[in-house]
């Protein structure tokens, strides 16, 4: 009796989401982004439209990216997940699906095709790389510095941030092993195609920490994104790693006396997941609305406004101009040939093995 | 029974029959109930957000159930191995493995558990992850052996009626229910639901690990994917468990004898076993991966496998479990101790420049008249009611080399511009910064207490002869302890648990404990350490407490007049 009752409700319900495909999926969306102008350009480029598009569709921000791991993990065991889409870096999403805490997804059908047909598999190629992310941007970590401060020869070489005596002052570098330890193993003479090799074992730990000892007491440490073009801007280092879009910003926007190095840039990937077990509504919304947002166009959209390589391939040949300086953003691009003559690309797989192990090795070494 | 006689000596009545005594505890009892009833919000909030997350991170610091959870035969058959021997495990060892982990990949909670156990041991996160990947390669050649031999073997149908018995046949459900509690084991997941599949006992005890995994099969398909197990063929586990069944001489001799459905393809393939592929776990695990190869990581395992563990307060103070016992860290990842012991150190420089700078202050404020006093009051309060992350930033501003201190000195003439002085980034930075910031929770309890403090006793001390210091020192001082007590109890405890400052102004010698645990919670995802940090703090802080109670005394501490 139950059962065929349900079976009805069941049929009915078919028939009317056939009918009326928008009315199950629901007006509410939470997006959880980084804040600042990377999440403005996510609600000029993608959100906006969508609205235009769809009107009656709420879109909340929660700028919680930074910390959306552990948010999510703490909401998953309260049993009630608030958010219908996070935007995070690749490392985290592959953490969050290996916790079980984000949705896989299938690309070819979740995700818009290419214009010209290419399936968005191909289209994103190698940068899916987790079964639940959906990669939106390539960004770089890279090095930015003071034209006042270098004198006649200003550095080229990633190499320049540990040689004090051409270049003397103060270095930014971020407060965690990643990057820095491939860097200093670079300028320690280690190939490029060999530095996971030899950070994965203690001795090539310890050589890395070694090389960044010569220039420890002229190190400040960052931790938020920030923090570095602060720093050049009021002229208390005379170089620092941030990620290429800060840096875009300090130089165009805010016009300061500063400038990209570009060699040895690392690539990272920045991207949405969305969470695991949304209700069957919001869910309908999230992917209607990732399709969307991810497609070519959207995509080629936000480098107008924030110097972020698109993640499609079929995106890069339409990056325009900036919305507002009006300036051409391809050679702003980290993925742009001439500033990608020399690029390193951030090994996830081994990060997730080694992040603790050389984390706990470098923040005692960072406290000594 | 005679009613008259009784009244004086017996109890006293109220007037609807009831003894007045029971009357008495009664109205004292709705009394009671009613306060409790008033102060229920208030001691349901603290219970909520105060007491229990407090229980939950003592538990979390110790609980260590995924280990056994997700690998619970493994956990079992590695307890007979001797890890010293330095020879890999023995072969059920890792066939053990192989089932537990392919039940785990299913339910993708292998990663989890890597994730766990990469903590320990480096390299695991990522040997799960690609074991989980890879595993299916082998269940696959059997599947293809059995499917060669009989195309039977591919059907759903006819797996299920194998699996039911003969339709006589007494049902197992002990071993149901053993599959469904090893299911919620696993996935947390009371997993209840009738599933329309129960093995047939007689099945069940000629082929003991196929009934097994076909059973755990079913069950995890009807309720996690909604799907009924008789419509498609089981997964690869189940074909390798027939296989390793079928190669038991024991069970050969079972089949020839059963009569039930699907006894006859049963036979035919126990009979052409020789041609089966062979069935060597550790061989195929070490092909999925070769750091199964390595002895370490089934070390890990075996030394975490305890449903608890000492193994996150050992880290915490900078020592590890290991095969002999327990040792020390190896010295470049010893960092926990000298941060617990920095943090100390630092928040009681931070309590005494506290007591150094408020007191005067709290002295003025508490012998101006009252309007100046109250204007002088907003001075102190005003930063109090500023963020803290712009009080911070401030700090920034004011210290860094090019900023306004070392400008004004350089202008001055007074420093060189080349050697400008480093205030930030260090402990000097973060002490400057954080005594600021703490000064009001010391000035105002001083105050309070300076207040109360009558001016005739100075008055009557210097008349008496004393000079200016010894009235002071002798009848002020004395009289404001109590003040100074509840200030540096405040500005201590609230200096030992803080995180932003020391982030911002910290670098790297100025941080503290907590800047570790905020890592822990909200980056390395490691919650076991974290809470076992957050623990010790607290514990350290109830011990200073005490000890402070012993020396000093609680009742000499005042938080106002």
């Amino acid at each position: 009796m139950k059962f065929a009752k349900l079976m009805v409700a069941t049929a009915a319900f078919g028939m009317a989401a056939g009918a009326a495909h928008a009315a199950d999926m629901a007006t509410d969306m939470t997006l959880v982004s980084w804040g600042g102008a990377y999440q403005s350009s996510q609600q000029r480029a993608y959100v906006e439209p969508y609205i235009a598009n769809n009107s009656g569709v709420k879109v909340v921000w929660d700028e919680s990216s930074a910390e959306a791991v552990a948010k999510l993990r703490a909401m998953n065991e309260a049993g009630n997940v608030t958010w219908d889409l996070v935007d995070v870096v690749a490392s985290d999403a592959i953490r969050l699906c290996d916790e079980g805490l984000a949705m896989e997804i299938d690309p070819d059908s979740d995700l818009a095709a290419a214009p010209d047909g290419k399936p968005a598999s191909e289209d994103f190629g190698d940068l899916l790389v987790s079964d639940c992310f959906i990669p939106q941007i390539v960004y770089s970590t890279t090095f930015g510095y003071r034209t006042d401060m270098v004198g006649d020869t200003p550095p080229t070489d990633v190499c320049a941030v540990f040689d004090l005596k051409k270049y003397p002052g103060k270095r930014a570098l971020e407060k965690r092993p990643i990057n820095n330890m491939e860097w200093a193993l670079l300028c320690d003479g280690v190939a490029k195609d060999k530095v996971y090799d030899v950070l994965a074992t203690p001795a090539g730990q310890e050589q890395a920490l070694k090389k960044l000892d010569t220039i420890k007491d002229q190190v400040i440490w960052w931790s938020a994104g920030a923090d570095t073009p602060q720093l050049l801007a009021d002229g208390e280092i005379v170089m620092g790693s941030t990620y290429n879009g800060r840096l875009f910003s300090v130089i165009e926007e805010q016009k300061q006396p500063v400038a990209m190095l570009w060699d040895a840039q690392v690539f990272d990937l920045d991207g949405w997941i969305i969470p695991a077990g949304l209700p069957a509504d919001r869910l309908a919304r999230v992917k209607d609305f990732v399709k969307f947002a991810t497609d070519t166009q959207r995509l080629a959209d936000q480098a107008k406004y924030i110097s972020y390589g698109p993640a499609r391939a079929s995106s890069a040949p339409l990056v325009g101009k900036h919305a507002d300086l009006g300036i051409e953003m391809a050679p702003h691009m980290p993925t742009d040939p001439n500033n990608a003559k020399n690029t390193f690309l951030y090994n996830y797989e081994f990060w997730a093995d080694y992040r603790d192990d050389i984390d706990a090795k470098f923040q005692a070494w960072l406290a000594k | 029974m005679s009613g008259h006689a009784e009244p004086e000596t017996g109890p006293i009545l109220a007037s609807d029959g009831t003894p007045l005594k029971k009357r008495l505890a009664r109205s004292l009892r709705m009394q009671k109930l009613r306060a409790l009833a008033l102060i229920a919000p208030l001691l349901i909030f603290v219970l909520v957000t105060f007491i229990a997350p407090i229980a939950d991170m003592l538990f979390r610091s110790v609980e260590n159930e995924i280990v056994s959870n997700t690998l619970p035969d493994t956990v079992a058959a590695v307890s007979d191995w001797d890890p010293k021997a330095q020879e890999l495990p023995s072969e059920p060892v890792y066939q053990a493995l192989y089932f537990d982990l392919f039940l785990a990949a299913e339910a993708k909670e292998h990663t989890k558990l890597g994730t766990r156990l990469n903590y320990e041991q480096v390299g695991i996160s990522s040997l799960f992850r690609t074991s989980g990947r890879k595993l299916d390669d082998i269940g696959k050649v059997y599947e293809k052996w059995l499917i060669g031999l009989n195309p039977a073997w591919k059907s759903g149908e006819f797996w299920n009626e194998l699996m039911r018995g003969a339709a006589s046949a007494a049902p197992d459900t002990d071993l149901l229910a053993e599959q469904r509690a090893r299911l919620t084991a696993l996935t947390d997941d009371p997993m209840q639901q009738d599933i329309g599949f129960v093995p047939g006992s007689e099945i069940a005890r000629i082929l003991p690990l196929t009934a097994r995994e076909y059973t755990a099969n079913a069950l995890f398909i009807a309720i996690d994917k909604n799907r009924d197990i008789s419509k498609r063929g089981p997964w690869e586990a189940v074909y390798t468990a027939l296989a390793v069944d079928l190669g038991d001489p024991e069970v050969q001799r079972a089949i020839s004898g059963y009569q039930g459905p699907g006894s006859d393809e049963l036979r035919a393939a126990a009979a052409a076993i020789d041609t089966a592929p062979p069935r060597d776990f550790t061989a195929a695990m070490i092909k999925v991966d070769k750091d199964w190869a390595k002895p370490e990581n089934i070390q890990a395992i075996k030394i975490y496998s305890g449903k608890y563990t000492a193994g996150y307060y050992l880290n915490a103070i900078d020592m590890q479990k290991t095969l002999d016992g327990v040792s020390e860290r190896p010295e470049n990842q010893q960092i926990y101790m000298m941060l617990f012991g920095r943090t100390l150190f630092m928040s009681l420089l931070i309590t005494f420049s506290c007591i150094l700078l408020g007191y005067p202050v709290a002295w003025i404020l508490a012998n101006l008249p009252l309007r100046t006093s109250n204007l002088l009051m907003i001075l102190v309060l005003l930063p109090f009611w500023t963020s803290l992350l712009v009080r911070t930033s401030a700090w920034k501003v004011m210290l860094q080399q090019q900023g306004v201190i070392n400008d004004t000195l350089v202008w001055l003439g007074l420093l060189d511009d080349a050697s400008r002085l480093i205030m930030i980034n260090n402990q000097f930075g973060t002490i400057v910064a954080m005594t600021h910031i703490l000064l009001p929770f010391m000035i105002l309890p001083l105050y309070s207490v300076m207040q109360t403090i009558p001016p005739s006793y100075l008055r009557a001390a210097k008349s008496l002869g004393a000079t200016n210091w010894t009235a002071f020192w002798r009848v002020y001082f004395p009289q404001s302890i109590p003040g100074i007590g509840a200030g540096s109890i405040l500005v201590f405890i609230l200096a030992i648990g803080y995180y932003i400052t020391p982030e911002i102004v910290g670098g790297t010698t100025g941080t503290f404990i907590s800047n570790r645990i905020a890592f822990h919670i909200s980056s390395s995802l490691n919650w076991g350490l974290g809470a076992a940090l957050g623990t010790i703090l607290l514990a350290a802080v109830l011990a200073l407490y005490w000890t402070y109670d012993k020396i000093v005394g609680i009742d000499n501490v005042k938080l106002g007049g």
